[in-house]
């Protein structure tokens, strides 16, 4: 069994109704995602992915349960020991959340001015360097609401991966974008990989095509998770509700 | 404890209801509290972003100029008028000098100032928070170990607690000048005894009073005007996305108002 990034122990999370009860997002779950692999968490709207993901970062607080990020207990973490672990994340929100008054450059760079002590011209490198990488050489003088969706995509990638995080959180990247725009970046994400070596953790419903790049799948439904190490394996479930959940998404489920 | 989807979903009494607003307002109160001391405790980490304590100077303070200078000087010139009215009729309108400027020193610079900024600065600062929140820029700013008050919130902070005095001591100057302008140009008022009257009734005391205001109504208006941007998710009734924001802003200019308007009283009561 390979090394585990991080590890769901029992993590209750749910929130308040308007009528004053709970709504259940997560029960109890449990699951680990391995080093340097890819894990997809894929589920219905409101099933909690992107919920998922904030644990992870600690954006939310759990009600009860452990969540382990190489073998440290994040739930318990505040302040500047809370930080120090998120600078093993980059993360790439669903709107690439680039902030809107300052350029390409500047948002790129943002994370080498506030994080490391590099001189202007090493930050100049290193960023027209990854632009380079994702094909945005030229745009970085561009503010955001220049952009096309995909170039947002893009250069919010580039931002995550500027301090070579050891974990990239994708919390659905393709949203949006149109299928040849789709392709193009899971075939990024794919080649950063295998470039930066991270372990990949994307929430999407993007089914099946983000299935190409899955080592694991997190099937998240009602609270619970299943956990299946392919799409095959996925089809090939006697759950009614992953057969209804592969049905909606795929077309088909195997006999 | 677990809770079950829907449990808890039975209608509620008023009791329940009260019940519920008052932990509500705790919570509110609570959360408010601790972010005001996360926005001071900012100001003092390091790296300071002078550049960005700078552009909010230059916007809440250089900014605010104009609608500050067109408020005292019309607030200025009515005093002088009005006050003329009054003292004339007890033919003391030798008085109007030290009528003006200790109404405005005291009372409404700081109080009329704080308002405006709150208008003008408050209600953009919020808008802005509140929408870097929804669009998950702030959440982007922790993800990358950037701490979100030292970085956005505390630069503010500072500029809005350096500006408002300032803006104060420019509405002072500037609505005393109305007033000598209506009283002693337009209503022949002595300009002696307006000038006379002013410097021996205005004492270091009431400066110091009014300054005292400015500031603590400053840090009123920053408060609860950055703080509602901020914490727009966890506003109860402000809904989502753009409604949510617009929502929230509205409420900061209003909150941030009346709270001057009662710390005034308050202030003026203990410290008069």
């Amino acid at each position: 069994m390979s090394e585990s990034a991080i590890e769901f122990r029992d993590v209750v999370k749910s929130f308040a109704k308007t009528d004053g009860g709970r709504q259940m997002i997560l029960d109890h779950v449990n699951f680990t995602i391995p080093v340097g692999k890819t894990t997809v968490i894929a589920g219905g709207s409101g099933q909690g992915k992107s919920v998922t993901l904030k644990l992870i970062l600690g954006l939310m607080p759990v009600d009860s349960g452990q969540i382990l990020v190489s073998g440290v207990d994040m739930t318990g973490l505040r302040g500047r020991a809370l930080e120090q672990l998120r600078t093993r994340f980059g993360v790439l929100f669903q709107g690439a959340a680039l902030f809107d008054s300052l350029s390409v450059f500047e948002n790129v760079a943002l994370p080498l001015r506030e994080r490391t002590t590099k001189s202007e011209q090493e930050i100049r490198e290193q960023v027209m360097a990854i632009l380079a990488q994702l094909e945005l050489t030229g745009h970085e003088e561009k503010f955001p609401a220049q952009l096309s969706g995909g170039m947002r995509k893009r250069v919010g990638l580039a931002r995550a991966l500027q301090l070579k995080p050891e974990i990239m959180l994708f919390d659905e990247p393709t949203t949006g974008l149109d299928p040849a725009m789709t392709e193009d970046i899971y075939n990024l994400f794919a080649r950063t990989q295998k470039q930066v070596g991270y372990t990949a953790v994307i929430v999407s419903h993007d089914i099946p095509k983000v299935f190409r790049l899955a080592d694991q799948i997190v099937v998240l439904n009602e609270g619970k998770t299943d956990v299946f190490a392919n799409p095959e394996a996925m089809q090939k479930s006697q759950e009614p509700h992953i057969r209804a959940f592969v049905k909606s998404t795929m077309g088909a489920v195997s006999e | 404890m677990t809770f079950k989807q829907g449990e808890g979903s039975m209608q509620r009494n008023p009791v329940e209801k009260l019940g519920e607003t008052g932990l509500y307002v705790l919570q509110d109160m609570g959360r408010m509290g601790l972010y005001l001391w996360l926005a001071i405790k900012g100001i003092f980490r390091r790296p300071f972003r002078f550049a960005e304590f700078m552009r909010q100077m230059h916007f809440i303070g250089a900014g605010s100029v104009m609608v500050i200078f067109f408020t005292a000087a019309s607030t200025g010139m009515v005093l002088g008028l009005q006050g003329y009215y009054s003292l004339h009729k007890f033919g003391a309108e030798g008085m109007l000098g030290s009528a003006v400027s200790l109404t405005l020193i005291m009372e409404l610079g700081p109080v009329l100032t704080a308002i405006m900024v709150a208008g003008r600065a408050g209600s953009a600062m919020c808008a802005e928070l509140g929408i870097m929140r929804i669009s998950e820029q702030i959440d982007a700013l922790e993800c990358m170990a950037v701490d979100p008050f030292r970085y956005l919130i505390s630069p503010k902070f500072l500029a809005t607690l350096v500006s408002v005095p300032l803006l104060t001591a420019l509405f002072d100057v500037v609505g005393i000048t109305g007033g000598y302008i209506a009283g002693v140009k337009l209503m022949g008022v002595n300009p002696g005894s307006y000038l006379e009257g002013m410097r021996t009734s205005v004492t270091n005391h009431d400066i110091w009073l009014g300054t005292f205001k400015s500031f603590v109504f400053a840090l009123l208006v920053v408060w609860i005007c950055t703080g509602r941007g901020y914490l727009v998710y966890q506003i109860r009734g402000a809904g989502f996305g753009a409604q949510s924001v617009s929502r929230v802003t509205t409420q900061a200019v209003v909150y941030s108002s009346i709270a001057v308007l009662i710390f005034d009283y308050l202030l003026t009561a203990v410290l008069l």
